[in-house]
């Protein structure tokens, strides 16, 4: 486990937040997958002897809860939302544009591995919808023209960067 | 701008050009001075306002909240826990949303105020995975408010200590039911605990008495403490006090948040005034009217009311008013107060299906009928909508529905059986005849599932 060393800074704070360190098990997934990307059985190990816990008491976790993944994804992932209210508006739509535009239906990831796909259930923006949600950014009122501009975007960002 | 029927008292300064959630932009609006004038009060006199307020929960059951408080086991000497329900996570609900990433000093100060009124130490907010901002702006906004003392070791110079952190969800809506976020907060699976014995106001975080409340509920404490208890309960209607943010989504012309005295307005007032009314060329047909696990209410339908006095009174559900007594009495429930509207141009089956799918993929899986059951309602309704429907199925839906409902271990039960019931026995026809209306369905038809 190759933590940057802010993130094993913070964990070791949030550790301090609970009178009982088996509480900090979902901060520190947090923490872990936004530094590594997912979380791989190593990073479970970790994060288990960390809290000391047994490896499946955090392998659960990782099971259960839908934001935690065990593969990388895509550089960017979009969110669509697939609950009534926005689906009342059109997100399956929405949703199909982006699975043309990127090649890749939802839980999958481009070929290119740049972009992963999901349609999710309610983002709580429901008087706006339809929303997708791009990485940290919530987008309100999308409809399939919307859509088609932001997959551009998002394929002119993959076009402007240099390669690795 | 605000709609000029509303009364706007939690969502004041939302969208407010200008406004900003740092604490110099809260403190120019007069921000924590609540905060200052409670702590020089006593405890239980703040209890006591919040009692003679009536204030209901708005999490979704409509618990009143100064006896949730009273409720709380003191006689154990154990600590006790506030945890504020920032999950927002009932489909149709967005509403806490705008003040966690708008106006978070406000709810710190509730929060304050409710953890000062219970001597409570040590707070958490259990905000959902998908606010990853929301999350950040809390943590800033505490750390702003530690600063100037009013939150930390020694609140405003009293020697009353405590301390608020944020938690973040991970993406379960279970982790909404309050025994589950708890189980959350442990570190563990959400799987919600039974009760009796786990109520949290006995056995709730770390086997300690916690008060668990929502957002708007807390940010309502903050503002009785302001006004008092009494003036507060001069909001609104008789058991239905203070305002309502009613989230509106949907079929309709302005879809959005409105803040409005409960129970003083109507269904059909706020649809049709207020919302701007159906889109053009089109009619309301249903409307969900506290969140996806309300039960449909069917526009047409009539309901026999017994009023407060005695005397009974007949409503269309536009007559319907917008609060928790009034709702129930028609059969559904004001929940966590998000109106979702149907007009004509809705497939039921489908629509069914889509709440269906939400349900058996939110289903925790301690409970067999529940588990099972939410899985089967998906799979039938899809199947039906996918081209295979039978006559039957409808009644098919219902007996899976009904078998489910007070049999499991939390009321995500009963949330995942009511759409279903209620869709059934008032959109039969819809069911019985689905197959071959599915064949004339319009080319555009909107896709629900
Ligand atoms: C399945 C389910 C999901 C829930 N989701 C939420 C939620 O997202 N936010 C919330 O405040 N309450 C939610 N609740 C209600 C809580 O269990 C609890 O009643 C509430 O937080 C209490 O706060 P209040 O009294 O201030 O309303 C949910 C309940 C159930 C059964
Ligand atoms: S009713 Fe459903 S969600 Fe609630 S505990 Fe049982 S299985 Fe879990
Ligand atoms: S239904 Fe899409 S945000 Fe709630």
């Amino acid at each position: 486990m190759n933590l940057k060393p802010e993130t094993v800074q913070r964990i070791d704070e949030v550790i301090t937040h609970y009178p009982v360190k088996r509480s900090a098990a979902l901060p520190l997934l947090h923490l872990v997958q936004e530094d590594q990307g997912f979380i791989s059985s190593a990073a479970v190990e970790w994060i288990a002897q960390k809290l000391e816990l047994q490896p499946i008491n955090i392998y659960e976790l990782v099971t259960f809860y839908p934001m935690f993944r065990q593969q990388p994804i895509g550089r960017r992932h979009i969110k669509v939302c697939r609950t009534l209210s926005c689906a009342l508006l059109g997100s399956h739509r929405v949703c199909a544009e982006f699975q043309q535009q990127f090649g890749c239906r939802p839980g999958e990831t481009s070929a290119d591995g740049e972009v992963t796909l999901e349609f999710v259930e309610c983002l709580a923006s429901c008087g706006s919808g339809p929303v997708v949600a791009i990485d940290e950014e919530l987008y309100e009122h999308v409809d399939v023209a919307r859509a088609g501009g932001l997959a551009a975007q998002l394929k002119q960002h993959t076009a402007a960067r240099p390669p690795a | 701008m605000p709609h000029p029927a509303e009364r706007r008292l939690i969502f004041r300064h939302i969208d407010e050009p200008g406004y900003t959630p740092d604490l110099a932009c809260y403190l120019r609006h007069g921000g924590y001075e609540v905060l200052k004038k409670s702590v020089a009060r006593k405890p239980a006199e703040l209890v006591d306002e919040v009692k003679k307020s009536g204030l209901r929960g708005r999490g979704g059951a409509g618990f009143p909240c100064g006896v949730k408080w009273t409720l709380v086991d003191r006689k154990s000497g154990k600590p006790v826990y506030l945890i504020v329900n920032a999950d927002e996570s009932e489909p149709g609900t967005f509403k806490d949303r705008y003040i966690i990433h708008q106006d978070p000093h406000q709810l710190i100060e509730g929060i304050m105020i409710t953890c000062w009124a219970n001597q409570v130490k040590q707070a958490y907010i259990y905000i959902r995975g998908e606010f990853p901002r929301g999350a950040r702006i809390l943590e800033q906004a505490i750390a702003e408010a530690r600063a100037q003392r009013f939150v930390g070791p020694d609140v405003l110079g009293t020697g009353y200590g405590c301390e608020i952190f944020v938690h973040r969800g991970a993406g379960a809506y279970i982790c909404g039911e309050e025994t589950g976020l708890i189980e959350s907060l442990e570190g563990k699976r959400p799987y919600p605990r039974i009760k009796p014995p786990y109520f949290p106001a006995v056995l709730g975080l770390y086997q300690c008495p916690t008060i668990v409340n929502n957002v708007e509920t807390l940010c309502n404490v903050r503002h009785i403490a302001e006004i008092g208890g009494e003036a507060f309960a001069r909001m609104g209607t008789p058991n239905n006090t203070g305002t309502r943010l009613l989230c509106v989504s949907g079929h309709v012309q302005r879809p959005g948040y409105y803040e409005l005295e409960c129970g003083k307005v109507t269904m059909g007032q706020l649809l049709h005034d207020i919302c701007g009314g159906p889109r053009p060329g089109r009619t309301f047909k249903a409307v969900i009217p506290g969140g996806s696990s309300a039960k449909i209410l069917r526009f047409g339908e009539r309901f026999k009311v017994r009023q407060r006095d005695g005397s009974t009174v007949e409503w269309g559900v536009e007559d319907i008013p917008m609060d928790f007594d009034s709702l129930a009495a028609c059969g559904s429930m004001g929940g966590s107060g998000g109106v979702i509207v149907m007009d004509d141009s809705v497939d039921m089956v489908a629509a069914l299906a889509n709440i269906n799918a939400f349900y058996a993929h939110e289903s925790c899986g301690q409970c067999t009928p529940c588990r099972e059951g939410s899985l089967w309602m998906k799979k039938i309704s899809a199947r039906m909508v996918h081209g295979e429907a039978r006559a039957q199925d409808g009644d098919l839906l219902k007996s899976v529905a009904d078998q489910i409902a007070g049999r499991t271990i939390c009321p995500f039960g009963e949330a995942c059986a009511w759409p279903t019931q209620s869709f059934v026995l008032k959109f039969g026809d819809e069911f019985k005849g689905y197959a071959e209306a599915r064949k004339n369905r319009p080319a555009d038809a909107v896709a629900l599932v």
